[in-house]
């Protein structure tokens, strides 16, 4: 197992590099630089600010020495956020953000595997239908539409949360970004999880268990939602990555002053350094979600664990 | 002598999008206590279903009447809780497919133990002596290293045997082997066979052997049970099915066992012909269409199932006249 972590992360680094590659010269071929929005700069003092940041030298050399800073720490400073450097903004976006994404994913998990296994066990019923129903409706309303209607809706109609801003960080400015977060991941596990239940339910295994005459709850929960849960695991990967590019539009929607915020501004501002720092922690975290999920599949299903 | 199993009319059909499909159709029998009951028939015959039924294990779509009664309560109408009692405890099943049957992500520990909590209310500590003592029973070898193992760590004979050692754990007054040996290599199989014949002698169990290996009716059972197209064609004691049978079914199934002294390369025996429909019977005998000595009334009235005396019990026109 440890083997097999290690082998992993040494992957992750090839990976992390191209990832680093592709954003940084994506983000300069794209039209537009740090200081165009500003007013006109005797050429001299433009050509002194952007030897500050390195922007004169060649494109190549650019990347060779922003790589070197990466490898060393150095995100380098913010260009258009004077006076804080990109590790200083991330950290201070960093605890919204991170919590906004795990409630998402827990908030998720839960209503999801719950709907869907309810679903299963009562397939075809009325419940089921409406389950679903509002399942393939979640999946189908963006969240750039869904995040507003919510405020419309909850915070300026029924005036019950407040519409959008952080305050100090008090509960009910939560409540929305994170249920707009997660609507759509809800809606896309308790679709997979009623499906995976469905099979397992008509499984050899849990007719087993039926006819050893263990009550209903323990043929659900012991036998058939290990098995069931799986391809819900699977997707936890591409899950945070949803939920981590959605936090960028919630985010900004409800004006939390997370990463996502930043990054939204960053990019167009072409505040090139602090783009790069969002790419490489959102980049990490997906990674290491992955690994972590991976580990968590080997460890629900015996046959992969004697295997590693 | 009472009978453990006393199964009444039973009928069970299934809606399908195709419309309903009658499996079983009003099966009466009974069975007494240490006694092995072979039920024969083809794949799709209903041989299945029957147990299924009485185990309340029907699919879904699956809805059955009439009685099953075991030691004089019917399990097709007693409360879900009340079946939970007595399944896994006083009546067990054995599947087919043993290489599916087992739950492949919990310990045959954990899988074995459970029964014993449930049913008996043992400590996890004295569950987990007796699943030992059981699979030692059953022949697999270190019982105690291999009980914390999963599924896919044995092969397919030993997890038949797990299997078989997981149902006789409360010591079942009833157990129902649906094909137990049909996935498994020969061998194996005169293994199970010879588990199940010494457990028949220690535990006094009454054994039903579901099957389509007339061998394994033969040395095993004590009555056997032919069914056709979810009936009763015949049934009777395994020397009067073997050495007199009265169905034509019977008879061709018999024919159709390959024989070691029979001539080198004659083609084996089969009865002509499909299974029927279960959509859509016949209007008379379901035989009648596969059968040499059809008649008009085989086509139009269904034979019941007669008495012949001493259990012997066969459902067919030709046969009526030597009662």
């Amino acid at each position: 197992m440890t083997r097999y972590i290690l082998k992993r992360l040494l992957g992750a680094i090839p990976l992390m590099l191209i990832v680093i590659a592709v954003a940084f010269f994506m983000m300069r071929i794209a039209p537009g630089g740090p200081f165009d929005s500003e007013r006109a700069l005797p050429p001299e003092i433009e050509q002194n600010i952007k030897a500050a940041y390195d922007l004169d030298k060649p494109l190549v050399q650019q990347f060779g020495i922003y790589l070197w800073k990466v490898m060393h720490g150095d995100f380098g400073p913010s260009i258009k956020i004077r006076d804080f450097s990109v590790a200083e903004l991330i950290a201070s976006g960093a605890p919204a953000s991170i919590q906004l994404g795990l409630s998402a994913i827990l908030l998720a998990l839960m209503v999801g595997v719950t709907l869907g296994t309810l679903s299963a066990l009562r397939q075809n019923s009325a419940a089921d239908y409406a389950v679903m129903g509002v399942a393939m409706t979640g999946i189908v309303i963006p969240n750039f539409v869904m995040a507003p209607l919510l405020s419309l809706v909850v915070g300026v109609y029924w005036e019950l949360l407040p519409t959008s801003g952080w305050g100090s960080g008090e509960l009910k400015y939560k409540v929305l970004p994170i249920i707009a977060l997660s609507l759509p991941q809800i809606a896309y596990i308790s679709r997979l999880t009623r499906g995976s239940m469905l099979e397992v339910l008509n499984s050899n295994f849990v007719r087993t268990a039926r006819a050893k005459g263990l009550r209903d709850h323990l043929v659900v929960i012991r036998h058939a939602l290990k098995a069931g849960l799986l391809p819900v695991v699977s997707y936890l990967g591409p899950a945070t990555a949803a939920v981590t590019t959605g936090s960028v539009v919630i985010e900004t929607i409800f004006a939390v002053p997370g990463i996502g915020t930043y990054f939204i501004k960053a990019a167009l501002n072409r505040d090139y350094p602090l783009v790069m720092g969002v790419v490489i922690v959102y980049g990490a975290l997906i990674i290491t979600l992955n690994l972590l999920v991976d580990v968590l599949y080997g460890l629900l299903d015996p046959k992969l664990r004697s295997n590693r | 002598m009472t009978a453990v199993l006393d199964v009444r009319n039973l009928e069970t059909r299934f809606s399908t999008p195709d419309g309903m499909v009658s499996a079983v159709n009003s099966i009466s029998f009974t069975l007494n206590a240490g006694e092995t009951l072979g039920v024969v028939g083809e794949s799709g015959s209903g041989k299945t279903q029957v147990f299924m039924s009485v185990m309340g294990l029907l699919a879904r779509n699956g809805h059955c009447t009439g009685e099953a009664l075991f030691q004089g309560d019917n399990l097709l109408t007693m409360p879900k809780k009340k079946l939970n009692t007595i399944r896994g405890s006083r009546m067990a099943m054995i599947f087919q497919d043993p290489m599916t049957s087992l739950n492949p992500y919990l310990s045959v520990a954990r899988q074995m133990t459970e029964v014993l909590i449930e049913h008996k209310g043992m400590s996890a500590h004295d569950a987990r002596r007796h699943a030992i003592t059981m699979l030692d029973r059953v022949g697999i070898p270190e019982a105690a290293r291999r009980i914390d193992m999963y599924p896919h760590e044995f092969s397919g004979g030993m997890r038949q045997r797990v299997m078989i050692a997981m149902s006789l754990l409360c010591s079942p007054e009833l157990l129902i082997a649906d094909e137990p040996t049909t996935a498994l290599d020969v061998t194996v199989q005169a293994q199970i066979l010879d588990l199940l014949n010494d457990l028949k002698r220690d535990f006094n169990t009454a054994i039903v052997m579901i099957t389509h290996d007339l061998g394994v009716v033969a040395g095993l059972c004590d009555r056997v049970m032919v069914m056709y197209g979810g009936r009763v064609a015949e049934t009777g004691s395994v020397q009067d099915i073997f050495y007199a049978p009265r169905h034509p079914y019977t008879k061709g199934l018999l024919q159709s066992m390959p024989r070691l002294d029979g001539t080198a390369g004659s083609s084996l025996y089969a009865i002509p012909g499909q299974p029927p429909n279960l959509q859509n019977l016949p209007k008379g005998c379901a035989f009648h269409d596969r059968c040499s000595l059809r008649t008009d009334r085989c086509r139009d009235v269904p034979p019941a199932l007669l008495d012949y005396g001493n259990g012997r019990m066969a459902a067919c026109h030709h046969e009526e006249a030597t009662r």
